[in-house]
């Protein structure tokens, strides 16, 4: 099957205008996303990961300019039409009526915050089919039922009623699926959708909503930090480092074969179960301070790896594969050979061998 | 190497049948920590998982008397904190024991210099003679945690968030303690800090042989940090052990479902993953009814006879 595009973003840059001077939070980010298919978005808070996809939404706060760049967004009309529009160049009141909650939906992070505490939550679920399509009212309490029994809630029908604070964590997060389902989107953004469930809510969260993503054919990405929530959901990972993509491939490649320091340290310093090292290994420092220009590579001062070059010249892209690329000189043939942290290089012929046994295992069974 | 665990000294904190119930209403009780009974040994870390509302942080907060325990006794160094305290024992707590909070940018007041913050349990104590030996205690306990001297005379907002929690941790240090508390110190942060802040605690400890009490709901953190780990559900302490016991041979359903949700930095084993099942209305397990049951070393177990036999069949 031909794999279709819906998001292209190509060589985004933007600066946030603030008291202190000139933050330059995105330099340069390239990313593609297929229909029906998974990316995930790593990095630290400040990297920039949320600032990008609020652009792609077109919710990026007034005091941001977009310098350079475009996101096209590739949608299909009911009657099966499909456009593809520049984001970046309508303006705001255009997006909200075509394009937020209505083609692109997002999930945040904080069910409580998202959700509004006045009003019942089968309003709230039906606010936006009403808005953006005239949906007539009984048909929209249909629905909203419909989707509310989709997301597993039980007694759906009696829940309409309910208010947000009447509701757990783990349901109030069910029923923003909900909402941002409403509208049929064609891309779903999942901005660190689990961070405030506890681990039993959030494997189900998880699995809810890559039930719904596979029955409905939609895209989604994931805004996170959690590496293991990455490994559950993601077909494609993208390692985002002050403000560029420092890494990017399938999920396999990022996690049994990462090519870039950061994303070296990021898989070693999540102690897994197995985990029984002497001290946990570190990336020292922490992140740049965007307000001032970098020079060469931003990671270069936490970089127990950095060549001469990285203090001077930002790495440009290197190709390892088809779909596997990273910014790092360790790459260039002129660099010295350099291999990954032995401790890391362990845990990740241990988790092949994991892989493997149960590849095993099923094929036997 | 890890470090070994003399098991038969005289515990540091001893808590039994803790129990700490929360007065909503006239007819309405909040039984937040119901019957919890443990102990942590001198340079030992225990820690505390569980689901956020089950009693982790109440526990906490009720060990170092933030709040005043409903029932139950808690001895920390051989003395009883968990009713009305004399001078001498409320003196002794206060410095002795201490906590680390969640979030180092709450925890911190954002009016007052590192310096002062660091050093105002001294202050509180009259720990110090002159001024200059404060301000050297301060520079010493600075250093340790991996911050400059100089940083002494700036503000909270001046800092990270990795920073800030090392501030937290300093000055915890500074009253030289024998049991931390540390709620959640690493939840918000980011992961390369979180594992920074976790070996700068585990230095600490090599160092001075404090005991920690690590409450988080991180399984793969608790794991690696702790000796010992208490798996907490909805206020009851359900089963307790060293964490080969715990993560080896979990016997509670509820552990063994805790368990299978860890994920895992592992695609390929990941994606096919399912979590167990647990649902405590359905389950048919009271938890007021069950008592502790020895499995094997230190590791116990809280349920009824019957389900001890048949879940350990």
């Amino acid at each position: 099957m031909e794999r279709k595009k819906i998001l292209d973003i190509n060589d985004l840059d933007i600066t946030f205008k603030t008291t202190a001077g000139k933050v330059h939070a995105i330099r340069g980010i390239n990313l593609e996303l297929y229909k029906g298919e998974t990316v995930a978005i790593v990095g630290e808070s400040g990297s920039g990961k949320s600032v990008t996809m609020r652009a792609a939404m077109g919710i990026l706060a007034s005091n941001a300019k977009v310098n350079s760049g475009e996101i096209n967004f590739t949608y299909s009309h009911d009657d099966g039409i499909t456009e593809t529009v520049n984001i970046l160049s309508k303006n705001k009141k255009w997006i909200r009526s075509h394009i937020n909650g209505k083609r692109i939906a997002m999930i945040f992070q904080d069910p409580m915050t998202s959700l509004d505490p006045t009003m019942s939550i089968g309003k709230q679920i039906m606010e936006g089919m009403i808005w953006h399509y005239k949906t007539p009212k009984e048909e929209a309490y249909k629905k909203a039922v419909r989707l509310l029994q989709e997301v597993g809630i039980t007694d759906a029908e009696a829940r309409m009623k309910s208010y947000p604070h009447q509701l757990s964590g783990g349901m109030r997060q069910r029923v923003v699926i909900a909402i941002a389902l409403a509208c049929n989107p064609d891309l779903l953004i999942c901005d660190e959708p689990t961070t405030a469930l506890d681990v039993t809510i959030q494997a189900k969260i998880l699995e809810l909503i890559k039930k719904i993503q596979e029955e409905r054919g939609i895209s989604v990405i994931y805004i996170t930090h959690d590496l293991g929530v990455v490994a559950k959901v993601a077909d494609y990972v993208n390692v985002m480092y002050a403000g560029r993509i420092v890494e990017k491939g399938r999920i396999d490649e990022i996690f049994y074969d990462p090519r870039h320091p950061y994303t070296w340290g990021l898989l070693s310093a999540m102690p897994d179960l197995e985990t029984d090292d002497d001290r946990l290994y570190t990336i020292p420092g922490s992140p740049p301070n965007l307000l001032h220009e970098v020079q060469g590579d931003a990671f270069a001062p936490r970089n127990a790896f950095a060549l001469q070059i990285d203090e001077k010249l930002e790495p440009p892209m290197f190709k390892i594969t088809d779909t596997h690329s990273a910014a790092t000189w360790l790459l260039d043939p002129r660099a010295p050979k350099c291999e990954m942290p032995s401790e890391l290089k362990h845990r990740i012929e241990r988790m092949k061998a994991a892989a493997k046994k149960l590849k095993e295992g099923e094929s036997a069974s | 190497m890890r470090k070994q665990i003399d098991y038969s000294a005289e515990p540091i904190l001893d808590v039994k049948g803790l129990k700490q119930y929360f007065k909503v209403s006239k007819n309405f009780t909040v039984k937040a920590v119901d019957n919890i009974s443990f102990k942590i040994y001198p340079g030992e870390t225990y820690g505390l998982v569980g689901e956020s509302g089950s009693g982790k942080s109440t526990i906490g907060r009720s060990v170092i008397r933030l709040y005043d325990p409903t029932e139950g006794s808690i001895t920390f160094r051989g003395k009883d904190i968990s009713g009305k305290m004399n001078r001498k024992t409320t003196e002794e707590l206060r410095t002795k024991m201490q906590m680390i909070f969640q979030d180092p940018m709450a925890s911190l007041n954002p009016r007052k210099t590192i310096g002062d913050i660091i050093a105002e349990g001294l202050d509180i104590h009259h720990s110090y003679k002159t001024a200059a030996e404060r301000k050297e205690k301060v520079q010493s306990i600075l250093k340790k945690v991996g911050l400059a001297p100089e940083h002494a005379g700036r503000y909270p907002h001046q800092f990270s968030g990795g920073q800030r929690q090392r501030v937290g941790i300093a000055r915890a240090l500074i009253m030289n303690p024998e049991l931390i508390i540390a709620d959640e110190c690493i939840s918000a942060l980011d992961v390369s800090i979180q594992a920074q802040v976790v070996n700068l605690m585990r230095d600490i400890q090599e160092e001075t042989g404090t005991a920690y009490l690590f409450i988080a709901h991180d399984l793969s953190m608790v794991k690696y940090i702790s000796d010992r780990i208490g798996v907490l559900h909805l206020g009851h302490l359900l089963e307790t052990g060293t964490k080969e016991e715990i993560f080896d041979h979990p016997v509670h359903p509820y552990t063994k479902s805790l368990l299978s949700a860890i994920p895992s930095p592992n695609p390929e084993l990941e994606k096919k993953r399912t979590a167990l099942e647990y649902d405590y209305k359905t389950s048919g397990i009271d938890y007021n009814k069950g008592t502790d049951h020895l499995v094997s070393g230190t590791h116990y177990v809280k349920c009824t006879d019957e389900e001890f036999e048949a879940w350990t069949k």
